[in-house]
């Protein structure tokens, strides 16, 4: 009997303090700055046009492979707007498989890519599997817009965890080896 | 296994048939989709036959065709209650492997991380038990607040709130925020006074008493013959815990005790979770006053991490037990083997020897009491 009444001291106490849940819908909590979201692609407003190059490393790397890219050449190189001589054509990312790893954030090399860290990157029910397959222009929504203020990224991008970036010299020798194993191919 | 007495006295011999009972794929009790097919004669247990597999996704054969990172992500779909603990054993594997060294923080991270994730994994324990016995969601709720809370704060750091993908071999993936130490001591209040609460709803309790003690005893001889390890292994009074029988990252720095139990029955090990929480917390407390400022990734990490050839087995002590790795490597960016062997498996095995001869609904607490998850056993 007297562990009943213990039990019971426990629960009534807790009749006199405030709720800690949250009336979801209606009310949302606030999603901490490294709130890992979907990834979408960012944009950039200076040459206005988007960071990612398509050189799928994403695609590559992502344990899923929720990720399809396809390059092209920038038009904008030629008429001298940007410097950035491949631009991605078709960017297609499938959310329903996404399993939200952050390595294709890791992979990149152009910061284009991050996880999505407001609600709009978590609260995504359809009725249709095909909606969450997103193309180039939806990912790009969010960061065009301005709705994705403050995207988290580690201090020092990749390099800082270990898993360093290229230099150029090294991705362009092996952008050239993997063009002649496709010829040979 | 003692043989039972059937007979009723005072009453004359009946033809008594056996029935059985399917419990499961899809029933709250069985936590996850776990089947139990029962023979009972009247309200005893006669035979118990799990059936396990429904769970299969096939997560050992999976990274043999990812390279080493991404195995990470897939060790935390392993044992989805604690994900820190099983990357802390693949990274720590492939660090033995390759022979890098990771950084002092960032095994200080790991380890306040992975004993903060054997909090949670407790508390859920503590919670789930707690419907098994029949005081139906008032124990879920509370240990529910406690862990929502120390859930904020991984989520705080990684940004996820379950499949973390955190660690790395070599270090962690990213620094912790700058609020870290604060947060953290508002974390080990939080849980100090949660489980004062829990404590409350739970120790003493005349439901739980009654229910629980003496119930499915285990011997050491049993237990160790079994294979069992964790809480059911060291509530049979067996002082083993692989944190200290075999020390692994930085656990020889921390002073901590391991709670053993001495009847090694349900309520046993229903006490030792609670008491490992209060160590976790001591841990956590030396490790948070210990952990020094400094780079979080081991230099000279490549970008493609090949490990040389060779094998290795890297075990932890998992919340369930004993949580292992077998890896293969043959020098690409590919394990060759990848073993797991989850501790929820082994001591899923029990269940059959620890259940015959008890109550229909007391099998129900001995599942509980056991602490699967159906990701670690089926894998």
């Amino acid at each position: 009997m007297l562990g009943i009444l213990k039990a019971l001291k426990t629960t009534l106490r807790a009749a006199m303090r405030k709720p800690v849940t949250v009336q979801y819908p209606t009310e949302k909590k606030e999603l901490p700055h490294r709130s890992r979201g979907l990834p979408v692609l960012l944009w950039d407003f200076e040459k206005d046009e988007p960071f990612c190059t398509g050189c799928q490393v994403c695609a590559r790397y992502c344990p899923v492979d929720c990720i399809t890219v396809t390059m092209k050449d920038n038009p904008k190189k030629a008429a001298g707007k940007s410097k950035r001589k491949k631009i991605v054509d078709q960017f297609y990312l499938d959310y329903a498989r996404c399993m939200r790893c952050d390595i294709c954030v890791e992979v990149c090399n152009f910061d284009a890519i991050v996880m999505n860290n407001t609600w709009e990157g978590v609260e995504l029910s359809t009725y249709d599997r095909q909606d969450l397959v997103l193309d180039t222009d939806a990912l790009l929504k969010q960061s065009r817009t301005g709705q994705l203020k403050d995207p988290f990224r580690e201090p020092m991008g990749v390099a800082h965890s270990g898993w360093s970036p290229k230099v150029e010299e090294e991705e362009e020798a092996e952008e050239t080896k993997a063009s002649e194993e496709g010829g040979e191919g | 296994m003692a043989t039972i007495d059937y007979t009723i006295p005072g009453e004359p011999d009946l033809e008594t048939v056996d029935i059985n009972i399917n419990v499961g794929p899809q029933h709250p009790a069985t936590h996850g989709v776990f089947r139990m097919v029962l023979t009972v004669d009247g309200e005893l247990v006669t035979d118990v036959d799990p059936v396990i597999g429904y769970m299969h996704r096939g997560n050992e054969k999976l990274p043999e065709n990812c390279d080493y990172r991404q195995v990470i992500g897939y060790h935390d779909r392993t044992d989805y209650l604690a994900q820190f603990n099983t990357e802390h054993c693949f990274v720590e594997a492939i660090e033995k492997l390759t022979g890098i060294t990771p950084t002092e923080r960032s095994e200080y991270i790991r380890v306040i991380l992975a004993e903060l994730n054997r909090i949670t994994s407790h508390l859920m324990f503590i919670g789930a038990f707690g419907t098994d016995v029949g005081i139906f969601g008032t124990s879920f709720m509370y240990a529910f607040r406690d862990r929502e809370y120390v859930q904020d704060f991984f989520e705080e750091i990684t940004g996820e709130r379950m499949m973390y993908n955190y660690f790395r071999p070599g270090g962690v993936a990213w620094d912790v925020p700058d609020n870290f130490r604060e947060r953290c001591t508002q974390v080990l209040d939080h849980i100090n006074s949660g489980l004062k609460d829990l404590e409350g709803l739970i120790v003493d309790n005349e439901v739980v008493l009654a229910r629980c003690r003496g119930l499915s005893r285990v011997s050491i001889e049993d237990a160790i013959n079994w294979g069992l390890s964790g809480p059911l292994l060291r509530a049979t009074g067996l002082e083993y815990d692989l944190r200290k029988a075999e020390p692994y990252s930085i656990y020889d720095r921390f002073d901590f005790d391991i709670p053993t139990g001495k009847a090694g029955d349900v309520y046993d090990r229903v006490l030792i979770r609670l008491d490992e929480m209060k160590q976790s917390v001591r841990i956590v407390e030396q490790a948070l006053a210990g952990m020094p400022d400094g780079p979080i990734m081991a230099e000279g990490m490549k970008r493609i991490l090949r490990v040389p050839e060779g094998e290795i087995y890297m075990r932890v002590e998992g919340p369930r037990g004993e949580y292992g790795v077998y890896i293969v490597a043959t020098g690409t960016d590919k394990p060759y083997r990848h073993k797991v062997r989850g501790a929820s498996f082994s001591n899923l095995s029990a269940l059959r020897a620890m259940s015959i001869g008890n109550y229909l609904s007391d099998v129900i607490i001995i599942l509980g009491s056991i602490d699967i998850v159906l990701c670690e056993v089926d894998r």
